[in-house]
Formats: structure tokens, sequence, C-alpha cells
């Protein structure tokens, strides 16, 4: 009885006469979420599909290491090619075939075979080892691009929805005009700039990405202040007021934390959008240069050749099947997160 | 509601000059030289360019200084020009940009009309249906499938319709809008027509149905757990009729203003789409006018792009009050 009693104290459950049922179990809230989240079998499946992606990209070259990210395999093959000429003689046609061997240093086009599991690309790059190293740099770059946009949206949008007045103004108008900006010329004229920069081909992608979170924050910027808005306006507000409580700690400890659910749904899912980004860049030849692989640098190569495209699968499906297998990911745990998250979820 | 419009026609034209400033600026920045090229090109012909010649050149461009003040000076030359309606011509095409967008916002405009009639046509039941019977297996597998229409990265998904249907079904044509066949007579163009855009119309529509289906599927679920809806149930009505009558009719709200926020998408081209499948849309003349440096046309392109985007802005915000009494414009 006595540990029941002391159970009811913690719980400020006031009524001690009642005897609470033995299998009553409390649940802070982010447990509840938790519970909501894995309950959904979608985002169970997107969850799985991220990680291990990851696990793909961050672990797996350190236990394949047979092969670098730029290491040509210089093991050499025979190269068959035919010449075709045709001569007239007396009006009757010859065509003679002449078929030419070649030693050529680089063992490019490999099927996939043990030595490369998805064979060599059209330089005699493993494609397997690629597609790891290229969700690394996918991966990253989009964090941090999510990250900053995050950081920028909620700072830009607390200071906004806090404020009111010139200050809130003046940042929604700067939102308006970044948010009329077409994205994708934008990127374009930006990348064309960086390309002909100093800057180490290796880099440019990460900076270009920084440059389109300057553009992209507006939307999450909007979120936080409608929210702040409303919420601005709540009893706890007026308590924290009495408090006396600085204004800082009143945007990111009072406010902040309740604008977390929409902000975090909004990460996830824009997870997703930014690793298109990334990959369009890429496939643009504007985003990660050779001999550096990414996995929209690994498409681009049908853009240029027809053959490849068609008859050798193997150098860019896997690629793309990367890039979808990420972005459903996302998708499904931002949906899921979505659901969990809200109040209002009956399941 | 005038006082309304005019306030908000008013704030348009400050975005558009801010807009107008930042790109105009990051162009000036490209290291793409229009004039360079053309010298090269002319050097290669075996000519040689005199100093003089260059200096003129760069002076008809408008490209003799790069410094700030040069920049700044181009940028009011550009606006004060825009003022007479006047986007300039446009450097590879040598003719005025406005010319060239009209003539190349066609094709664009009619794929992408067509696309976004069946994207409508094929979400909006799809996205009943998950509603309906949510969290039943119909609901999960239109989730899945939609979802990974969003997914697909279109260069990807373009290549592989193409690279199927084309190149190894052969049914449709791969690339650009005509075949160099003798049949110019106008059915026959148009069925030439209607062959080359079918992947590039089925690629947008695969991509683009899941956020129009995920959009009506939520309304549609809000709608469902509303009170009305539970009286009509309960007077007895055919589920049918509930459905299709009470329901639907309140979901078409917010789906009737997303059609205003379309506005920009219907004349924008599909950069990526219309650069796999060759097409002659604005999209792909825009990526070539990039990588080429035509600033009037880039210029002229992207202004286009962004007043469609403060309309379509504008536009969803008063739909939004007419379709719904209850919103009231501030």
């Amino acid at each position: 009885m006595e540990e029941l009693n002391s159970k009811n104290v913690q719980n400020e459950a006031a009524d001690t006469e009642a005897p609470l049922d033995k299998n009553l179990r409390l649940m802070s809230p982010t447990r509840m979420v938790v519970r909501r989240f894995f309950r959904s079998k979608l985002s169970i499946v997107g969850l799985i599909m991220v990680v291990g992606l990851f696990i793909f990209s961050f672990f797996g070259p350190l236990i394949y290491d047979k092969w670098g990210e730029t290491q040509l395999d210089e093991s050499g093959k025979i190269v068959y090619t035919v010449d075709e000429t045709t001569y007239t003689v007396d009006g009757v046609e010859y065509t003679v075939k002449q078929v030419k061997e070649t030693w050529q240093k680089d063992n490019s086009f490999a099927p996939s075979s043990s030595e490369h599991l998805l064979g060599t690309d059209t330089q005699g790059y493993d494609i397997f080892v690629r597609l790891m190293y290229g969700g690394r740099i996918s991966l990253t770059v989009s964090f941090i691009a999510v990250f900053v946009i995050t950081l920028l949206g909620t700072v830009l949008g607390g200071i906004a929805g806090y404020f009111g007045g010139i200050i809130d103004n003046i940042i929604m108008r700067i939102c308006d005009i970044l948010i009329c900006l077409p994205g994708i010329p934008i990127l374009l004229i930006i990348s064309t700039i960086l390309s002909a920069s100093d800057i180490d081909k290796k880099y440019i992608i990460y900076l270009l990405m920084i440059y389109l979170t300057l553009f992209s924050w507006p939307g999450t910027a909007r979120l936080v202040r409608g929210q702040i808005l409303s919420l601005r306006e709540q009893e706890y507000m007026v308590a924290a007021e009495a408090m006396g409580y600085s204004t800082p700690r009143k945007i990111f400890k009072h406010l902040v934390p309740n604008v977390m659910p929409q902000l975090i749904v909004q990460m996830s899912l824009s997870l997703g959008s930014m690793i298109l980004y990334e990959a369009t860049l890429s496939y643009l030849g504007l985003g990660v240069q050779p001999p550096y692989a990414a996995w929209g640098t690994m498409i681009e190569i049908i853009s240029k050749d027809m053959d490849v495209m068609q008859n050798y699968l193997n150098i860019w499906v896997p690629a793309g099947v990367c890039i979808v297998i990420a972005v459903l990911g996302f998708n499904f745990v931002g949906d899921g997160l979505r659901d969990a998250l809200d109040p209002k979820a009956r399941r | 509601m005038l006082k309304y419009i005019l306030k908000r026609l008013g704030l348009a034209l400050l975005i558009l000059l801010g807009v107008s400033m930042i790109i105009y600026f990051l162009i000036r920045l490209m290291p793409v030289d229009f004039v360079q090229d053309k010298i090269n090109a002319i050097n290669q012909g075996g000519a040689t360019v005199s100093e003089e010649t260059v200096n003129a050149l760069y002076e008809t461009y408008g490209l003799g200084d790069n410094s700030f003040k040069g920049i700044l000076s181009g940028y009011v030359n550009w606006l004060g020009a825009l003022a007479r309606f006047d986007l300039g011509t446009s450097f590879v095409h040598a003719v005025p940009v406005a010319d060239v967008i009209v003539e190349h916002m066609g094709v664009s405009f009619l794929i992408a009309l067509v696309a976004t009639i069946f994207e409508f046509m094929i979400a909006i039941p799809l996205g009943i249906t998950a509603a309906t019977h949510q969290y039943k297996l119909r609901d999960y597998v239109v989730t899945v499938l939609v979802m990974i229409g969003i997914s697909l990265p279109s260069f990807f998904f373009g290549q592989i319709l193409k690279e199927f249907f084309a190149l190894r079904l052969g049914w449709f044509p791969a690339s650009g809008l005509v075949d160099a066949t003798s049949d110019y007579s106008a059915l026959g163009m148009w069925g030439q027509y209607i062959s080359h855009a079918f992947i590039p119309i089925l690629t947008i529509v695969i991509l683009s149905i899941g956020a129009r289906m995920r959009m009506t599927r939520t309304t549609m679920l809000e709608v469902m757990n509303s009170d009305y809806i539970r009286t009509a149930r309960a007077k007895g009505l055919k589920e049918s009729k509930v459905i299709n009558k009470h329901a639907f009719r309140n979901t078409l709200i917010p789906l009737v203003t997303s059609l205003a926020g379309l506005l920009p998408s219907l004349f924008s081209g599909a950069i990526i789409t219309e650069q796999v499948f060759d097409l002659p849309g604005i999209g792909k003349v825009a990526l070539d006018a990039m990588n080429r440096g035509d600033i009037p046309f880039i210029m002229g392109y992207n202004m286009f792009l962004a007043l469609l985007s403060v309309i379509g802005v504008l536009l969803a915000d008063l739909m939004y009050a007419i379709v719904d009494p209850r919103v009231k414009l501030e």
C-alpha cells in the first residue's frame, strides 16, 4: 500500500481513496509519440530504408574496401572493334569486316561479377563502391542544408512572430521576394559562378547547398511565425512575462519548443526534397564533379551517351534506385511523424 | 476588396523589383561570357579580331564595364527599358526576348495543361477512395504508390520511361516534338504532337499526382469527421450519396484554391523534363540561354516566372475568399 501511496503522491493524482490499478503506467508525451510512430508500418519501413542507406554509405566503405572512390580498375582488358569497308568490284559489292584486337588499360564497362558487384562504369570505376561514396555526399549535404534552413527559418520566423510590427514586416517582405525567386534557374546561375572560381571541385556542392538554404528558409520562417503568433497570446506566455524572463529565453525556451513538432515533420520531409535537389544539380553537371561520385552525377552520363543508356543499365539504374529509396524513406518517416505528433490523431 | 487588391498589387511591384535586382546582379557575376564565345567562334573561323572590335562588341551588348558601378548602370538601363515594356533583345536568338518567350511558351503550356488535367482527374478519385477506406489495404496501396511517385527524380524516371516505352518497345518516339516525316497536314501534325508528348506528360503526371492526392485525402478525412456527415448518415442516406454529394463538395474548396497556385507551373516549362525529352519548350530554351550567357533572355524568363508566382499567390488568396465566404480578406 505504501508503495502505491508514494506513487500517487508522485503522480499528483489527488484521489487517494480509489486504489490505482496496478497495471497503470504513466507515459510521457514523447513516449506516446514514439509508440504511435512505431505503430504505423509505413514509418517503420521508412526508418529501415533511411537507416539502411546510412549504414550502407557511411560504414559500407569501411567494410568493403576492395576499391576506392576514385580508384580505377587497371587490370585491363581486350577490346574488339569491327571495321567495315565496302568495295565495289565489277559491279559486285564486297564487304570486308576487320576485327581489331586492342589492349585497353582500364577495365571499363565490366559486367557485374564477384570482382565488381555492379560492374564498372565508362571510366573503370567500381559502381557499387561509388554508390556508397555518393550516398555519403548526398546524405551529408542534405542534412547540412536542412539544418541550416531550419536554423535560419526558426530564428528569423521567431523574431518576426514575436516582435511583430516593422521587424515582422521587413522579414516577411524578404520572404516574399525569396519565395518568388525561381529555384532551379537561380541555382544554375550560382553554380556557374562557383565553378569558375578557384574553389576545390570537391567542395562546390557544399557551397551550393549553403546558397540554396539562403533561398529556402522562408517556408520554415512562415511556419514558425504563424505558430508563434498564436502561441504568443496564450496564458503561459503571460505568466512568462510576469516572471520577468528575458526575451531570448521567452522565444527560444517557451515558444520554439512548442513549434518543434511541426518543425520536425517539416525537416524530415524537406530532407527528401533536398536529396532530389542535390541529385538534380549533379545530373545537370553542376554539383559533384567527376572523379568524385554522387548519385546524380552517376546518372548524368545517360544524357550524353545513348549507348550507355540503352545497353548498360547497371551503370545508371542503381544510383536512381538509391535516390528513390532515400527520398521515399524520408517521406515515410516524415509522414509517420506527422501522424504521431498530431494530438487529434486517434490511433 | 478593391483596396485590398490594389494594396497587394503595390506590394507585388516591390517584390518584383527586389527579385529583378537579385537576379540581375547574379547574372552579371556569371563567368559565361557571350561576347567572348562569339569572338572565339570568329577566331576559329580563321579571322582575327582587333582590340577595337572586341571593345565595340562589349559596348554593343552593354557588357563593357564589370565593376559594381557598371553593373548598376546596366541594371538601371534594363529597368528603364522594362518601364517602356521592352525586355530587350535576346543575344542568342537576335529577336526581342518577349517574342522568344511567346514562341516557345505554347509547347510548354499545352503539355503542362494536359498534364494538370490528367493529374486532377486521377488524383481526386484516388484521394477520395483512400480517405473513405482509411487504414485499410486500399489506403495503404494508394498511399505507397503515390509516395513512390513523389520520390522519383524527374530525370531518372523520365529516362526509364523513355528507355522502356520508346527505345525497347518502340511505341512512342523518344525525343523532340515532330519527326522528319512528310505528313505536314494539320491532322498529321497533331498526331505527331500527341505521340511525342505522351511520355513527357506521363512522367509529369506520375510525379505530380502524389501531392494532389494527399491533399484530397487530408481534406476528405477532415470533412468526413464533421457533424453534417454524421447527420447525413443518421438520416439514412446511401453511403455513395453521402460521399459524392455531401463530403466531396466540401473538399473542393482547397482544391479549387490550389488551381490558382498552379499558374506559374503552367507557363514556366519543366526544365528537366524538357531537357530529357529534347522538347522545344521554354524550359529547354532557358537552360540553353543560361549555358550561353544570354543575359536579356535569362532576365526576361526569370522575371516572367516571378511575375507569374506573384500573381498566382494573389489569385489563390482571392479565390479562397470567393470560394469560401467564411474567409475575410484583411
